[in-house]
């Protein structure tokens, strides 16, 4: 059984069809790299996975069920464009309250742990309102990661960290792969992204132009797919 | 074929529409204690049931759109609420009217007429909210939420007259009375007046579904353009 | 079970971020009384006719000060895009959503209760000769008011313009509930008890509630699942 079955997938805006025809899957296990220009619809996708946006056409399916479904969600994490962290509260309480909304047994200590883990510790009673960008940033991958999540989806994880945040999340995925999770994440940020990818997608306007192992030729040359696979 | 069909359904109820008058205003007497201006009700009954019917049309096709996620049900929806708040207006306005000459004020705090106002405000607060989100399929399916809700105002304000005690004249028509308030004839008039609206009240509601396509279609064109 | 557990793990978790910044708290509470001041110029605020206007005066109060709070409701969790990360958790939307009904409906009347003894104060009226019953009339309108409120929340989140649709979208779709309120409300100030006719009103209450919380608790999956 596949961790992430996409199935024929369309997704509208309006009458622009900004998914067309999506369909592949990714096995437990893999981490695929979905690359593509921004507007592509890399984000519709993860929305899509995510739970978060319905397909006007065809199949999401993770871990074997609809991806709406709240049991697949329990297994599920994902990290946005926001920290999805809330301000106004303590940094331990913001992952004892997703331990609870993951339904976790025990959730203060998970969280502990966690905040341990990030190097946050030493500040978790302190307001996240008072933190620094770099220590949102961790929290930001601790609550991602707080559930043990079968399969996590990433949109743009890179992007937005700083450094010592880009080698921890480096490193949580290095070992949740080691352990048999699937990672799904969207990027154009090549180079930190291909060190981990097993497989890549190509999406062009709204199309998977290319899915499949990463080619060779990418580790030389990152846009090596996008000449052959992208438009220009 | 769909354009023949609107001419079709326009063409009908305005002739219909032009018979009933000549009917109402040349043939029938006048009323024994209102004189002349309960010719009015012929305008003003059907107007509100061509309301009430547009906007069960409205609640219904959102119902079917969130059930099914079809565009063009979406547009039958929009379109209904905007014909159907049209017609309100008129309702209220022929009432108002009637009610100058016959009670001798323009409106009063009644139940019945609160509530026809309300109503008018729930469905304009619909086209606002519509207006509001950009994104036409988020705002298909916020609207087919908001207006699943507002039809329970349409309910109230049909139930109205039953439920309080209200100035507002109560059921004349005879299935809701079983029959004697009103002239057989008189009250055939009404219905045939209601279907000629309908007619109308349809061929608007085409008309406006096609501008909906039209708008979604230039939507769709302005996104590739954005998206090359 | 969990059900009740996950609303119970929202609801708590709204009270404690307001309680923590009181942002909406203070807002709604200083406007309440700007509205019960405002108030005295309408009328001749002596006691015999602020006991008659009472009902309509005290839930134009809590309704337009129940607006901030309102307001705040899903739009707290637009910062961060913490709501995404709601929606994407096992929490099913009706969790959501009655969880942060109740969450509300705490913050409201936490305020009514604070109105009602300064609107004693002001317009020299004593409120208290049916506490009980009041009470049970303000628990239903102000269940009936954070429903339709946080409904229409959810469904606004999205909008450049939430802050003016949700009123012009609440207060209309609100007002079969209000109208009951004030009218039990003005009842039981002016000291008659709850009997004959307006059981009706409180009937008209209960069945609000009862709908609309049905309505919303079924269609809210839909407006949070893009």
């Amino acid at each position: 059984m596949s961790a992430i079955a996409v199935d024929d997938v369309w997704k509208y805006f309006g009458d622009f069809p900004a998914l067309r025809q999506i369909t592949f899957s990714v096995n437990p296990g893999a981490c695929i790299a979905i690359l593509g220009r921004n507007g592509a619809g890399k984000t519709t996708l993860l929305r899509i996975l995510a739970g978060l946006s319905r397909p006007a056409k065809g199949k999401v399916t993770v871990l074997g069920q609809d991806a709406r479904d709240s049991a697949t969600r329990r297994h599920v994490g994902v990290l946005g464009h926001g920290i999805a962290i809330y301000d106004e509260l303590s940094a331990l309480e913001n992952l004892v309250l997703f331990g609870r909304i993951f339904g976790l047994k025990d959730p203060r200590r998970s969280a502990m742990e966690w905040l341990e883990r990030t190097g946050l510790a030493h500040v978790r009673d302190g307001l996240v309102r008072e933190f620094s960008r770099g220590m949102r940033q961790r929290l930001a991958v601790a609550r991602a990661f707080l559930h043990d999540p079968e399969v996590l989806l990433l949109d743009e994880p890179f992007t937005a960290l700083d450094d010592r945040a880009i080698a921890l999340l480096q490193n949580l995925l290095r070992e949740m792969l080691a352990r048999g999770r699937t990672i799904l994440m969207s990027t154009h940020q090549l180079r930190e992204a291909l060190e981990l990818a097993t497989h890549v997608g190509l999406i062009s306007r709204g199309r998977l132009a290319f899915h499949g192992e990463r080619p060779p030729e990418m580790l030389t040359d990152p846009s090596w797919l996008y000449r052959t696979y992208g438009e220009a | 074929m769909r354009e023949k069909l609107i001419y079709a359904l326009a063409a009908a109820g305005g002739l219909w529409l032009v018979r009933n008058l000549y009917v109402i205003l040349l043939r029938l007497p006048d009323e024994v204690e209102q004189g002349a201006i309960y010719r009015i009700m012929f305008f003003h009954i059907p107007s509100w049931f061509v309301c009430f019917t547009a906007f069960f049309v409205a609640g219904a096709a959102s119902a079917v759109y969130l059930a099914r996620r079809r565009a063009g049900i979406d547009a039958l929806a929009v379109s209904a609420v905007e014909v159907g708040v049209a017609f309100t207006a008129v309702g209220l306005v022929t009432g108002a009217i009637w009610a100058r000459i016959i009670w001798g004020i323009w409106w009063t705090w009644d139940p019945r007429l609160t509530w026809a106002l309300i109503c008018l405000l729930v469905y304009l607060g619909y086209l606002m909210l519509r207006r509001a989100i950009d994104d036409p399929t988020e705002r298909a399916k916020n609207s087919a939420v908001l207006c699943i809700f507002a039809f329970t105002s349409v309910v109230i304000t049909y139930k109205a007259i039953d439920w309080w005690r209200t100035q507002h004249p109560g059921a004349v028509l005879s299935f809701r009375t079983g029959g004697g308030n009103i002239d057989p004839f008189m009250e055939t008039m009404l219905y045939q007046n209601w279907l000629a609206w309908l007619l109308l009240a349809a061929a608007f509601v085409m008309i406006r579904m096609r501008q909906e396509e039209t708008q979604r279609e230039i939507d769709a064109l302005r996104r590739m353009a954005h998206a090359l | 079970m969990r059900f009740a557990r996950q609303c119970l793990t929202v609801a708590a978790k709204d009270l404690r971020s307001e309680l923590r910044t009181k942002e909406a708290i203070n807002a709604s509470l200083s406007f309440a009384v700007v509205i019960l001041l405002l108030f005295s110029f309408v009328f001749d605020p002596t006691g015999d006719t602020a006991r008659e206007l009472s009902g309509g005066l005290l839930w134009l109060v809590f309704a337009f000060a129940g607006a901030l709070i309102l307001n705040r409701s899903f739009s707290r969790e637009l910062q961060n895009d913490c709501l995404d990360a709601l929606i994407a958790s096992p929490v099913p939307g009706s969790a959501l959503f009655v969880g942060k009904t109740a969450a509300n409906v705490l913050l409201l009347l936490g305020i009514e209760i604070v109105c009602l003894p300064v609107f004693g104060v002001f317009y020299n009226v004593r409120w208290t000769t049916r506490f009980w019953p009041l009470m049970l009339v303000l628990a239903l309108g102000t269940w009936a008011l954070a429903v339709i409120g946080t409904m229409f929340s959810a469904l606004t989140v999205n909008l450049r313009l939430r802050e003016l649709m949700l009123p012009m979208l609440v207060y209309p779709m609100l007002i079969p509930a209000l109208m009951s309120a004030m009218r039990l409300t003005t009842v039981l100030i002016s000291g008659e008890p709850l009997a004959g006719d307006e059981l009706i009103w409180l009937r008209l209450l209960v069945g609000f509630d009862i709908i609309f919380t049905a309505l919303a608790v079924a269609l809210v999956d839909i407006v949070l699942v893009g």
